[in-house]
């Protein structure tokens, strides 16, 4: 693994008998020696730390507003000071370049973007807008679970007040950090971007709390998949539109009557008439996950593919396998399909998401 | 009790084998979450794919360790998998063979051979 990447945290990863494996170029945690299942339940009943540190971190002018705008769906005008919004990046297609998060911190934007699109995101960023900054000297956290407010406030008292999608800054031992309450789980919880200089020892603070637990990237992945949550590269991509994937709940009431973002052409098309295909969830029936790449039909035999799976698991919250795919729009909750597995087709029903219910507080 | 390459264990029951796989390789699975068992009363050849494992993190298959018939699988399993990261060596057996030939055993390793082999 000479070529990877390591994050500030890689050290800690190991004294923790972490099992790291290469993501998006860096060397990171898959799981520790709890395993993903009992991380996934842990995170679920408790608090799990995530380092999610291989993300990017760019700060925006504040002056950015209208040209960032110019790149997603979504209405940063609109976003209160201290608030964040889901976005994505859009292509002239109305294909997906990468999904971010973008917070108002008053005197700047501050947006997250994932691992593997961050170069090809900041390059796209730097095209369209002056003062782009990416942040290298800060780690960024994620703790999740009923009881993360709980096992955060004993170190950092403000953060209670706090509702879902909000951001501060609140200190601790001298340092700023940036938090939002948010995450990739499903669950209640906070992402903390925390300098450098002080990462590994505010990793270890959470952790000395009696419900925090280190999470690997493996329970990440089962964790958001049940809360139906989008992986960029799996569920969308530059071929899928926003409205294909049921996002339209990020394109706010301003930009549908405006447009001008990268396809709007299509994407305002898409939510008039509706799309071709939607993401859809599925219920596998029985224990057999229907992993990435199953082909899903309408019949039990014959016929040509309808759709592909591109997330697909076993859920250890919903104790049963669950998958996400591209299907004919028209197909309503509750109709049944056939998922072929080693060449047999195994029945999957049509649900609505998330899997496992969410627990934001909003 | 014998072992294979494939990480599978044997151990000989009168004229039958039950095979199951080792701690290392429920370890390298990671938790497993659904078993696919054979059907009994079926020949296998030794290399056929017969069993499916699937963890969370992916699918392997359990391949037949040596030619005969499958007597009796492991009905537990297909409730409770987890069964296999718990109890690989005891309790999640996955099937009984009956064998013909049970020379076709000599050529597999003892505990310590693959206690070296595992490294």
């Amino acid at each position: 693994m000479a070529d990877l990447m390591r994050t500030g945290l890689y050290d800690l990863h190991l004294e923790l008998g972490a099992k790291m494996v290469p993501f998006a170029g860096y060397e990171m945690p898959v799981q520790y020696p709890m395993g993903v299942l009992k991380e996934h339940l842990h995170t679920r009943a408790a608090a799990g730390l995530f380092d999610v540190s291989h993300m990017g971190q760019v700060i925006l002018p504040i002056t950015a507003v209208a040209a960032l705008e110019a790149l997603v769906p979504v209405d940063i005008a609109g976003l209160g000071l201290n608030r964040q919004r889901y976005a994505m990046f859009t292509n002239e297609a109305g294909g997906i370049l990468d999904d971010l998060m973008v917070a108002n911190r008053g005197d700047h934007l501050f947006v997250v973007v994932n691992a593997a699109c961050k170069g090809a995101d900041i390059a796209h960023l730097r095209a369209h807008i002056e003062g782009v900054t990416e942040v290298t000297d800060r780690a960024l956290l994620a703790l999740q679970g009923p009881a993360a407010e709980a096992a955060l406030a004993r170190l950092v008292p403000g953060v209670a007040a706090m509702r879902f999608m909000d951001v501060g800054t609140f200190g601790w031992q001298g340092a700023d950090l940036w938090i939002s309450r948010s995450g990739y789980t499903g669950e209640d919880g906070f992402e903390i971007s925390v300098p450098d200089a002080v990462a590994v020892a505010f990793a270890r603070a959470l952790l000395d709390q009696p419900e925090v637990a280190p999470i690997g990237l493996g329970a990440r992945d089962s964790l958001r998949l049940e809360a139906g949550l989008c992986l960029y590269g799996h569920d969308i991509d530059t071929t899928t539109t926003p409205v294909e994937a049921g996002l339209t709940w990020a394109i706010q009431k301003r930009r549908r009557a405006e447009g001008g973002f990268p396809g709007a052409e299509r994407i305002l098309r898409e939510l008039t008439e509706g799309p071709v295909r939607l993401r859809m969830g599925l219920r596998p029936e029985g224990r057999a996950p229907m992993r990435e790449g199953v082909e899903i039909f309408a019949e039990a035999t014959g016929g040509a593919p309808i759709g592909r799976v591109t997330s697909g698991g076993f859920g250890p919250s919903i104790e049963a396998p669950m998958a996400m795919a591209y299907l004919p729009a028209g197909l309503a909750l509750g109709t049944t399909v056939y998922g072929e597995v080693r060449g047999k087709r195994l029945p999957a029903t049509i649900v609505a998401m998330p899997f496992q219910p969410t627990t934001y507080k909003r | 009790m014998k072992f294979t390459e494939e990480h599978e264990w044997l151990r000989v029951e009168g004229d039958l084998v039950v095979v199951g796989i080792t701690e290392h390789a429920s370890e390298a699975l990671g938790d497993v979450v659904f078993v696919e068992l054979p059907e009994i009363e079926t020949q296998v050849a030794k290399g056929d794919e017969i069993c499916v494992i699937e963890s969370v993190k992916a699918a392997s298959d359990i391949l037949a360790p040596v030619d005969g018939e499958i007597v009796e699988v492991n009905e537990a399993l297909a409730d409770t998998p987890g069964l296999v990261n718990e109890d690989p060596l005891g309790e999640a057996w996955f099937f009984k063979m009956k064998v013909e030939d049970m020379s076709q055993l000599d050529a597999f390793m003892d505990e310590d051979e693959y206690k070296d082999f595992i490294g």
